[in-house]
């Protein structure tokens, strides 16, 4: 099944020795490369569109920014959207990170111990328990935002990142969980019970030997639960009102307006908004992907 | 370990219980209280369903039926987002993971496809008002190359047309998804089958509907039920491009339901809309959780 194109060394090789070579590709490879490479140009267009747009200034993207008559690129974009007069980007990027940092982190401590309990004790609710974080992990935002509201605004955390981080971090808890429980029971027991037997405590050896061996997983859980975070629109624009306090997802929509859009700002804005998740996720690729095949449960 | 312990993992799931009962428990049973009830906050039965349905912006299939363009009411506009966009993300998301699977220079694609993925939804909102727009989107860039001007339009912005927009939109957004699923699915599959395949002198496409087609299924099952999930609670990308409208014909229900709790201060109507999403992602998830469970 695999296809692979001969190495060709060009230098080393006469003009009618590389005919010679090409020859030998099949038809077929070569007509299987141009339509993946022309298929993959559809997703990757929007984003160089964006690119573009963000560093020309706006009578040339009106233009079209796939024409390059005139070129002149200009930082204005960048500039215009990080001292945004309404929605500035320089400190609802700073925010963002104010909020995402610890919903991240907390949850996953606090589901590591939930999920150690559920792999290594039998307790009389257990499989009752497992059973409503399963589905927990179904409900949709809406489902709770309305009474979320009201709590927060008794509780004083309304308009306020603790209220956030709270939920945030009750949100994540049950694919947490369920993710971390699938890893522990995987883990050997023997070393746990040696550690026991020589005394050690259960809390001792949950951070000593069992976190440790967890690493790769909470690579997993820290990539995806920051990227979600980080991109969260629905808890931030109900939990989240005054304007020096919005977070970065909430600036960049406010952006474009009703009418006439400048999309150099707008494109300049999208890009410092999305760079973010994107180098969390180049960086923890490899995590990323195998939390979210892995766990395959988080919308 | 010692099985009799059970004060312990009381211990290490107190967090966790109190956590969920406060902010998911609790509010999941409330919302559905909440939907019983009336203005001023006393019991009125179904009148909040009933008072939903009424609403030309959550149920008007009169227009469907006519022909005429949307509003067709949030509930029927995320009944055609599903009938569109799961299929067409499926079909691209399966064939990016077996094209890009041989090709050079598939690993780094695929990434850039997955970008869709990794974005914010309301970043990816403009991405698709940037495409669309008239004068500085490439859709109608090419639509006047191939000699077709006279379309272009923006075309967020006409009821005729946005709705079709944003759900081929989506497909470009969500694809990054089912093609990764596959690709991990793919790779599961043992060599020896095809090697046998081959040998037995199948042809490809037999190959593809006898061997890779049934070997997918658990990645197909993930992949379906993740898709329906996120179809029935789009949200950012439809607020950012135009709020629902023009005239409602991009309302969604999790929109829907924003706007009546938050904008109206309809509690009951919102809390109604959002107990119906609910049941239907039950509905929807019923099949994972069961086969989660049974794990």
């Amino acid at each position: 099944m695999k296809l692979k194109l001969p190495e060709l060394k060009l230098s080393k090789l006469k003009p009618l020795e590389i005919v010679a070579r090409l020859r030998k590709v099949k038809k077929t490879t070569i007509l299987f490369h141009l339509l993946a490479w022309g298929v993959s140009l559809i997703w990757i267009l929007p984003f160089l569109g964006v690119f573009m747009a963000s560093i020309r200034p706006l009578p040339e993207i009106l233009n079209g920014w796939w024409n390059f008559d005139v070129f002149n690129p200009t930082l204005r974009g960048f500039v215009g959207a990080w001292n945004h007069p309404t929605a500035p980007l320089n400190r609802a990027l700073f925010n963002s990170l104010l909020v995402t940092i610890p919903s991240t982190f907390i949850p996953i401590f606090v589901a590591a111990l939930g999920a150690y309990s559920f792999a290594r004790f039998k307790f009389p609710t257990r499989d009752v328990l497992f059973f409503v974080l399963v589905l927990l992990q179904t409900i949709p935002q809406q489902m709770v935002i309305i009474p979320i509201f009201r709590i927060m605004i008794s509780l004083g955390l309304w308009n306020n990142y603790i209220g956030l981080i709270l939920v945030h971090t009750a949100f994540a808890l049950p694919w947490q969980i369920f993710f971390l429980r699938n890893f522990f029971s995987a883990l050997p027991v023997e070393i746990e019970e040696a550690a026991r037997i020589d005394g050690a405590s259960y809390l001792k050896i949950f951070y000593k030997i069992v976190l440790p061996l967890t690493l790769p997983a909470l690579a997993s859980l820290t990539a995806l639960q920051f990227v979600w975070v980080w991109n969260d629109f629905f808890f931030a624009i109900v939990l989240i009102s005054s304007p020096e306090l919005r977070l970065a997802t909430q600036a960049v929509a406010a952006m474009p307006g009703r009418l006439a859009i400048d999309w150099t700002v707008v494109s300049a804005a999208s890009i410092m908004v999305m760079i973010v998740p994107i180098i969390v996720y180049v960086a923890l690729q490899r995590y990323y992907v195998r939390g979210l095949v892995g766990g395959a449960v988080k919308g | 370990m010692n099985l009799r312990q059970t004060k312990i993992p009381l211990f290490f799931l107190a967090p966790t219980i109190l956590l969920l009962t406060l902010f998911v428990i609790f509010p999941v049973v409330n919302t559905v209280y909440i939907s019983f009830l009336g203005e001023d906050d006393e019991f009125v039965g179904l009148e909040n369903y009933e008072d939903v349905f009424g609403r030309r912006n959550f149920w008007n299939p009169q227009n469907l039926v006519e022909g005429n363009p949307p509003p067709y009411g949030a509930l029927i506009h995320n009944g055609i987002w599903i009938v569109l966009h799961l299929p067409l993300s499926l079909f691209f998301g399966l064939l990016l993971a077996i094209l890009l699977r041989d090709v050079k220079g598939g690993a780094v694609i695929k990434s850039a496809v997955f970008l869709g993925m990794v974005i914010p939804m309301t970043v990816g909102g403009i991405l698709l008002r940037f495409v669309y727009d008239d004068r500085a989107g490439i859709l109608n860039g090419l639509l006047r190359i191939v000699g077709l001007g006279d379309l272009t339009r923006t075309w967020t912005a006409y009821p005729q047309t946005i709705l079709l927009a944003l759900i081929l939109g989506t497909v470009w957004i969500w694809t990054g998804f089912s093609m990764i699923v596959y690709s991990a699915g793919l790779e599961g599959i043992p060599k020896e089958l095809f090697e046998a395949a081959k040998i037995d002198g199948a042809s490809r496409w037999r190959t593809f509907r006898r061997i890779t087609v049934p070997m997918l299924k658990p990645a197909t099952i993930i992949v379906v039920t993740m898709t329906l999930l996120w179809e029935l609670k789009i949200f950012d990308i439809v607020w950012v491009i135009q709020q629902g409208g023009p005239g409602g014909a991009s309302m969604v229900m999790a929109l829907m339901m924003f706007l009546e709790a938050f904008l109206n201060r309809s509690f009951g109507t919102a809390a109604a809309i959002a107990t119906m999403l609910t049941v239907l992602t039950f509905g929807f998830a019923a099949y994972m959780v069961y086969r989660m469970v049974k794990e």
